[in-house]
């Protein structure tokens, strides 16, 4: 299987393509029409921006699980755990403990307080036209970061599937993800987006459990065995199953850990796409039970990833796994074609398909669902709120974020032509970083302290946002190394890849301070509105 | 319903009927204090209780909890490479609690709500709309 690249490359792998072009296109298919089903109930802005709140928990469960099982989680921590073993499952158990924040704390008074999007909640309190710009810039930037991510695995994906031929394929299969993600949110809103998304969460798990059944069967069943088998085929022995492979070389890459794992915990609650969500159902109730299901959902999806990359490990080898592509955003579907029989078996070819078909579904939800909330964000707090002062029809509304929508498509089609080397897990990571830092204590500070003001807020949203942004730029994420986004310059002064450790404390240190500092005092009658609001649901919409 | 959303911040003397990001709901009288009112009350005290004392110290554990694992991967090594069977050692198990941890809590924390929270928050509800 090592020989994967060559074949494609060579033109022997005419069969895969026709049969991922195929499957690939039912999806396409069946998800417009599920779309173009979905925007003809769509109306008013309440089902564009909510999809009505007519989801049901368990619903609503499956399509936040859509939502947030990303290229990033499928080819991302599938390969980071293939090349460096244990530090990979780092990303599996940040990503599900997370949630944990939304559940107990945001959740349920968000559904409760807000009304289309995260600046809802905020509007209630503090001075809304300020508040609605910083949290509607942090959503959009959050958003692309997100949506780079998602385009370096889709990048990936076709490089491995066309082979290195296929440079100009690339390009186009990039656009055509751009078309088709614009397509779900312009005709079918949240509604249209929120099926895709379930759709999507089915075939995911369903495609993942096939390969971790496949893999675990080759091994009998016995994890210690695929463990030592990923071990010794690794190169690396016991050290392939404990920590410090890709963190412990020194004192930075220690830190930088740290500084990933933060980010990775407090990212969550403070991601716009997964926040507006939480307002497709109809009660605070239906909020916590979706996200119940999603826990369960995603934590045995990030269990099977255990599978998958030491899977990978063992019977791919990081070896080809680089090979095809030095991040090891493949080694998913290359172990898919591996335990369907190998190369050139059909029973490989059909499960290379299969999966690659499933991996290309997972990015074209997801870029959806970011597509769709920067758009209203972008709609609803900038456009309506702050440019037009709430002179806006709803028609105008929706119009404008759908506008908006081909914007950030066009913006994520071309970032996603030229980044391509770094890998989606850790790209992740940063939007993670720039959420938890930008939007999470503005959120938490909002919703239960109530000295917070408008100063607060901002120095808060743009502290994060400037200084986890700015620390990114100077990573070496960007320039300096010839993983980097621009190998050839050398401006990475700032040595941690993540900027979580610093840029959250900042974060909520700011958002403190700005509240604490004179000659601004919360109004107590408005925080006993929200509170008020936000623990019973008096009056949600 | 956009076309009505109110521009400017709403002063403090905005009655709680006109939302910032909403139309005015009909059939709210205006009651200025109303929500100070229901905050101070011993009710809501309770409501609030049940869901801070419980969501507060439960977020400062399991955050700890994960980051106690996070610092032991990076600077216990020794710890974390110690074999238990075969290839499975203790970083793969913490790794593991950590998942069955996250399961419990999100039961622990729904069954508390439903029996804690709901009913109480609830009750605040139903007695703020018969007031309107």
């Amino acid at each position: 299987m090592s020989h994967s690249l060559t074949v494609l490359a060579a033109g022997g792998a005419g069969e895969h393509r026709t049969l991922i072009i195929t499957l690939f296109s039912v999806f396409v298919a069946i998800t417009l029409g599920i779309t173009v089903w979905a925007g003809r109930q769509t109306k008013s802005a309440e089902d564009f921006y909510a999809g009505g709140r007519s989801f049901t928990g368990f619903q609503n469960g499956l399509a936040i699980s859509g939502d947030y099982m990303s290229a990033a989680s499928f080819l991302g921590i599938a390969g980071a755990i293939a090349l460096f073993g244990y530090d990979g499952f780092l990303y599996s158990i940040g990503f599900l403990v997370a949630w944990l924040v939304a559940l107990l704390l945001v959740a349920e008074p968000l559904r409760n307080s807000g009304r289309f999007t995260m600046a809802d909640v905020l509007a209630h309190r503090l001075a809304q036209r300020p508040v609605r710009t910083a949290a509607g810039t942090s959503t959009v930037v959050v958003s692309i970061f997100y949506l780079l991510a998602q385009m370096v695995g889709a990048g990936a994906l076709v490089a491995l599937l066309l082979g290195a031929s296929g440079e100009g394929a690339r390009r186009w299969i990039i656009v055509l993800v751009g078309l088709v993600m614009v397509l779900y949110v312009t005709i079918g809103g949240m509604k249209g987006t929120t099926w895709v998304q379930i759709v999507k969460a089915v075939l995911l798990i369903a495609g993942t459990l096939l390969i971790t059944v496949l893999v675990l069967n080759k091994f009998d069943w016995n994890l210690s065995h695929l463990l030592g088998a990923a071990a010794d085929k690794s190169g690396k022995g016991r050290a392939f199953l404990e920590p410090g492979l890709q963190y412990g070389k020194d004192g930075t890459s220690r830190l930088n850990f740290v500084s990933l794992g933060l980010a990775l915990v407090l990212g969550t609650a403070g991601l716009p796409h997964i926040l507006i969500r939480f307002y497709t159902v109809p009660t605070a109730k239906a909020a916590r039970t979706s996200v119940n299901w999603a826990i369960g959902i995603i934590g045995a999806f990030y269990l099977m990833t255990i599978a998958l990359g030491f899977g990978a490990a063992a019977l791919v080898g990081s070896k080809a796994i680089v090979a095809s592509n030095e991040s090891g955003n493949t080694a998913a579907p290359l172990l898919a074609e591996e335990v369907g029989g190998g190369a050139g078996s059909t029973g490989g070819a059909v499960l290379l398909a299969v999966i690659s078909a499933v991996a290309f579904a997972t990015i074209l939800a997801v870029v959806a669902g970011l597509t769709l909330a920067s758009s209203a964000s972008f709609a609803h707090d900038l456009w309506a709120n702050v440019i037009r002062k709430g002179a806006t029809g709803e028609r105008e509304e929706v119009l404008t974020a759908k506008i908006a929508a081909v914007v950030i498509g066009g913006i994520s089609i071309a970032l996603g032509i030229f980044a391509h080397r770094l890998n989606a897990a850790a790209l992740v990571a940063l939007a993670f970083a720039v959420a938890a830092s930008a939007n999470l204590p503005t959120v938490l500070y909002s919703l239960f302290w109530k000295r917070f003001t408008t100063r607060g807020a901002l120095w808060s949203i743009y502290g994060g946002l400037v200084s986890s942004v700015t620390l990114v730029i100077f990573s070496p994420v960007v320039s300096g190394n010839p993983k980097a986004l621009f190998p050839g310059m050398d401006f990475d002064w700032f040595p941690l890849g993540n900027p979580g450790i610093v840029s959250i404390p900042l974060g909520f240190l700011l958002g403190w301070l700005g509240s604490l500092l004179p000659q601004e005092a919360a109004d107590p009658k408005k925080y006993a509105e929200l509170e008020v609001r936000s623990l019973t649901g008096y009056g949600a919409h | 319903m956009d076309s009505e959303e109110v521009a400017e911040t709403p002063s403090p003397t905005t009655t709680p009927a006109q939302r910032p990001d909403g139309p005015p709901r009909a059939g709210i009288p205006a009651q200025p204090d109303r929500f100070l009112a229901v905050q101070a009350s011993d009710e809501f005290g309770e409501l609030r209780r049940a869901h801070r004392s419980f969501a507060f110290p439960l977020t400062v554990a399991f955050v700890a909890w994960y980051l106690l694992y996070v610092l032991l991967s990076n600077y216990a090594g020794g710890f974390m490479d110690t074999v238990l069977v075969g290839n499975i050692n203790v970083a793969l198990v913490f790794g593991l609690a950590q998942f069955l941890t996250t399961f419990l809590i999100a039961w622990w924390y729904s069954r508390h709500a439903a029996a804690r929270i709901d009913p109480r928050a609830e009750a605040v509800k139903a007695r703020m709309e018969a007031a309107e």
